[in-house]
């Protein structure tokens, strides 16, 4: 008895760790064993073998093609979401009067949620809309430009909801970094540019690739807006409409199981490709020093 | 309502490692009721494992821990009735001063109007009374350092754990607050065992001594036998013999010995067995080494005033560095003698790990 | 106090173009909220800079029409349950995985973070499938318990930061005073972690509420949170007036946006997207 209550305490192991054991009951059997659950179900279907399901996802060319388009959507609004994130964010560091005003502002389109985005985006992008109105009025175009119900709609949609969710991560992860750096750095001849592509933007780097994988999870996963303001029998079925389609609509559970580890593997991929740049950056201490 | 007390408490081959790194190896001691021990090493030692074992804070992982004839170790450390005080004193900060001292009456249902005077005694004892109703965050470095005491000994418990309580403390205030605890164990008798990597702190406060080195044991003494007679080069390297001179032996005689080499030779007093030709490191403090008509000859250069003495930094031909603390005052560049008496020249073997 | 001073934040043309681009932002997302807004007090609204006269009918309209009050029940009973749900498992598990460290804690790591990285219908759908296997599905309880999977870590991993940031000392000073565990986590430790477990909280709250796949995934005719409601409005356009879709649109965005001005008094905004950056250093 005391043998053993010796070993484990070497291994750090006591009471203590019960505390865990609801949480990873409930991640296991609510999360861990359904995706098995899906996984095996995937490789049941009714006919064409085990890899069935999967063979049609990728002959057909309506499923097959969900992937691309998916990803033509949910890469480059993540990447101008972080992209456009940097100088905003870089110029609103330090304290100012407002700042929290002007946070306030950046962060309120999180609270509108997909739903409500895509019905102001059909009302105010719209052929009647406020915005294809001040186009024509002041005669920057004669007949309306198409920006709902297609590609663009979804995408702004995107932009509208991933932006101030990279931009928070992004000005988080900028204020870590200790301005006494940029001021050494001043003080050694580096001219603004340089101070922010030597010193700040290497530095900043690991948090860019992190805010990156997180703005394309949110992304990647679209799908009210791509049914509400996209065409979501053509240039925007993604992925997840797919996923749905086939088991809300054809109740074909297998096929759906199928895309969802589809969907599950393109983007562990992109987030395995993501965070292996990272790994190769510089993730250490952003402080200048102790303390 | 004070603390089950105990005649003496036994660590018996305690033992702790993290991982199959071993921390503390088979620490055996008897603690006797009314003691103050302290537990000296440089850091990484396994002194403050140690503590915390006692404590209860760490489960062991060898060996036994018994208060008289009870077991101890198998006891949560809420309820084996020590107090201790934090290195980082620890202090709840949401609670006000007088509240952190209650908390452990509180823990142990003390009647209110009970709390309320013992609270009062103890605020009185480290001299807060006035700041009884501030938090933690509003005082300053050695009044949170009165009040983790003061809720340490409220509850006189059978022992106090005390993990290196003055290191967070300026060079002054450090001295004050250790007559301060000196003052204290005498008044209040409590047992206490005080961790700590300062030689003089442990000199001046402790009873006996427990020097640790890498997890194990290297000397256990009163202060006396540990500064005066360190049975390891460790222990001497730790006491303050700052010349540690890798030498070889010459046949030992009489309880003295001459050591030489590297164009040095001195006779001192061997600690340990010693035999001729081995390979020895004689150690002096620099106060006992002193600038003389004959000895061996080396060249002054950093001297260093420290008040009524001197700090001298000279090397042999050889280039070995001798360190001499004394009233005369050489300038850089002179050519010295350098003397020591044989019995404060400690010769122990080399080869011992 | 030299910060007191504004900084000068525009100036060179590179700044005037950055805030050129944001105003452009702003003033199109406040055209989106606008138009919605406007639509929903509009009586008829075709091809005009403005609708043709005023009414506030359509949110009653919206009410009756949407069944908006079991509804906001529902909303409420879901966001409530799956807060105190996920705080009761996370906070603990929180807690030993802030102060131990033991094999396989990296693992562990990894197995609440995969629920916040995962989109939420690739788990959606098979979850949704073994729910409706057990009899879950379509139900309260399932709404509940599919929201609750990527609450838990979200707590979790908001949490265990905040704990770790507590000095582990003073839960030992607590012991070596004699409280017991539950003493400790109650007298010392629920006192300094108030903050963080109320951040939780509402971050889970505005996440809940804002949750739109699982609930859609999991919920029957009865159980339809707010966010599902609005869609099958949305989806089935046509049958019913586009303006009462709309009056529905601004109650959902006012209710979020009373959670917002809450959520913004107790926590750090970049709380709001996620702690999950910070876990991986």
């Amino acid at each position: 008895m005391t043998a053993l209550r010796h070993r484990l305490a070497d291994r750090g192991i006591d009471r203590h760790l019960l505390l865990l054991l609801p949480a990873a009951v409930f991640v296991v059997v609510l999360f861990i064993y359904p995706f098995f659950y899906g996984i095996g179900l995937s490789l049941q279907p009714a006919e064409g073998g085990p890899l069935g399901a999967y063979r049609r996802f990728f002959t057909d060319a309506y499923l097959r093609d969900t992937i691309t388009t998916t990803l033509g959507l949910a890469l480059p609004a993540a990447l101008l979401n972080v992209l456009a994130s940097v100088p905003i964010a870089y110029r609103m560091r330090g304290r100012y009067r407002g700042k929290r005003v002007l946070t306030t502002l950046l962060v309120l389109p999180i609270t509108l949620g997909t739903v409500l985005t895509a019905q102001g985006l059909l009302n105010f992008l719209g052929p009647t809309g406020w915005f294809n109105r001040v186009l024509q009025s002041t005669g920057l175009t004669d007949a309306p430009v198409r920006l709902t119900n297609n590609y663009w709609g979804v995408f702004f949609s995107l932009v509208i909801t991933g932006f101030p969710f990279a931009f928070l991560l992004v000005s988080s992860y900028l204020s870590g970094i200790d301005p006494a750096l940029e001021r050494a750095a001043a003080t050694l001849g580096a001219g603004a540019v340089q101070r922010f592509r030597r010193v700040t933007l290497p530095l900043l780097a690991p948090g860019l690739a992190t805010t990156f994988c997180l703005t394309f999870v949110l992304a990647f996963s679209v799908f009210p807006s791509a049914v509400l303001v996209g065409d979501p029998a053509g240039e925007t079925r993604v992925i997840s409409i797919a996923a749905y389609e086939a088991a809300y609509v054809q109740y074909d559970y297998v096929l759906a199981s199928a895309i969802a580890v589809i969907m599950g593997v393109v983007e562990l991929v992109v987030l395995g490709l993501v965070l292996g740049w990272r790994a190769l950056l510089y993730t250490g201490s952003t402080a200048g020093g102790k303390g | 309502m004070s603390e089950p007390g105990f005649r003496e408490l036994r660590l018996d081959g305690v033992g702790r490692s993290f991982g199959g790194r071993e921390a503390l190896a088979g620490l055996t001691l008897t603690i006797r009721k009314g003691e103050f021990i302290a537990l000296l090493g440089p850091s990484g030692c396994g002194k403050s494992t140690a503590l915390n074992c006692l404590a209860g804070l760490l489960p062991l992982t060898r060996g036994s821990i018994w208060r008289d004839d009870a077991r101890l170790d198998t006891v949560p450390p809420e309820r084996r009735g020590f107090g201790m005080v934090f290195q980082n004193y620890a202090l709840f900060p949401h609670l006000t001063v007088r509240r952190n001292v209650a908390f452990g009456l509180q823990m142990r249902r003390v009647p209110r109007a009970e709390t309320r005077r013992r609270v009062d005694e103890a605020l009185r004892l480290v001299h807060l009374g006035e700041h009884a109703g501030k938090l933690p965050g509003q005082l300053s470095g050695g009044q949170q350092q009165r009040v983790a005491i003061a809720r340490a000994v409220v509850l006189e418990p059978s022992l106090v754990l005390m993990d290196e309580p003055l290191s967070n403390l300026d060079a002054k205030l450090r001295l004050e607050m250790r007559t301060e605890i000196r003052r204290l164990h005498q008044t209040l008798g409590l047992t206490t065992v005080y961790v700590t990597h300062d030689q003089e702190e442990a000199l001046s406060l402790a009873d006996r001594l427990v020097v640790l080195r890498e997890g194990r044991v290297e000397q256990i003494g009163t202060p006396e036998e540990v500064h005066g007679s360190p049975v390891s080069r460790h222990v001497a390297d730790f006491m303050g013999y700052r010349n540690l001179l890798p030498l070889k032996a010459e046949p030992p005689a009489a309880g003295r010995v001459t050591v030489g080499g590297e164009g040095i030779t001195m006779t001192g007093t061997p600690v340990g067995a010693i035999a001729a030709g081995d390979l020895v490191v004689a150690a002096a403090r620099p106060e006992d080494l002193s600038i003389a008509t004959e000895g061996v000859p080396a060249t002054v250069e950093v001297v260093e005033y420290q008040g009524r003495e001197v700090a001298v930094e000279a090397r042999t031909e050889a280039g070995i560095a001798l360190f001499l603390r004394g009233p005369t005052r050489p300038a850089p560049g002179d050519r010295i003698h350098v003397a020591v008496d044989p019995a404060r020249l400690l010769v122990f073997p080399r080869d011992d790990p | 106090m030299t910060e007191l001073r504004p900084r000068r934040l525009t100036g060179s043309p590179l700044g005037w173009l950055i805030w050129g681009v944001v105003i452009f932002f702003f003033v199109n997302l406040a055209g989106v909220i606008v138009a919605v807004v406007v639509s929903s007090f509009g009586r008829r609204w075709f091809d005009t800079w403005l609708p043709q006269g005023w009414t506030a009918d359509w949110y009653g309209r919206a009410w009756r029409d949407f069944t908006l009050g079991p509804v906001l029940v529902v909303t409420l009973e879901v966001a409530v349950l799956v807060v105190g749900i996920s705080l009761l498992i996370g906070v603990p598990a929180a807690y030993a995985l802030a102060r131990a460290s033991f094999p396989g804690r990296r693992l562990l790591l990894l197995l609440f973070l995969l629920p916040i990285l995962m989109p939420p219908i690739t788990y959606g759908i098979p979850l949704a499938t073994v729910l409706y296997k057990y009899g879950f599905a379509g139900h309260l309880s399932g709404v509940v318990l599919a929201n609750l999977v990527p609450s838990v870590p979200f707590v979790i991993l908001t949490m265990t930061p905040f704990i770790e940031q507590i000095d582990p000392a003073i839960e030992r000073a607590a012991r070596m005073c004699g409280a017991r565990t539950w003493q400790v986590f109650l007298r010392v430790l629920a006192p300094l972690s108030v903050p963080g477990i109320l951040a939780a909280a509402i971050l889970v709250l505005v996440r809940t509420v804002g949750m739109f796949e699982l609930t859609f995934l999991t919920a029957g005719p009865d159980s339809q949170t707010l966010v599902v409601a609005l869609y099958y409005s949305m989806s089935s356009a046509g049958i019913r007036a586009q303006q009462s879709v709309d009056a529905m649109a601004v109650i959902y965005t006012s209710m979020m946006l009373v959670l917002l001005v809450v959520a913004l008094r107790f926590v750090n905004p970049t709380q709001l997207v996620a702690r999950v950056g910070d876990e991986e250093k």
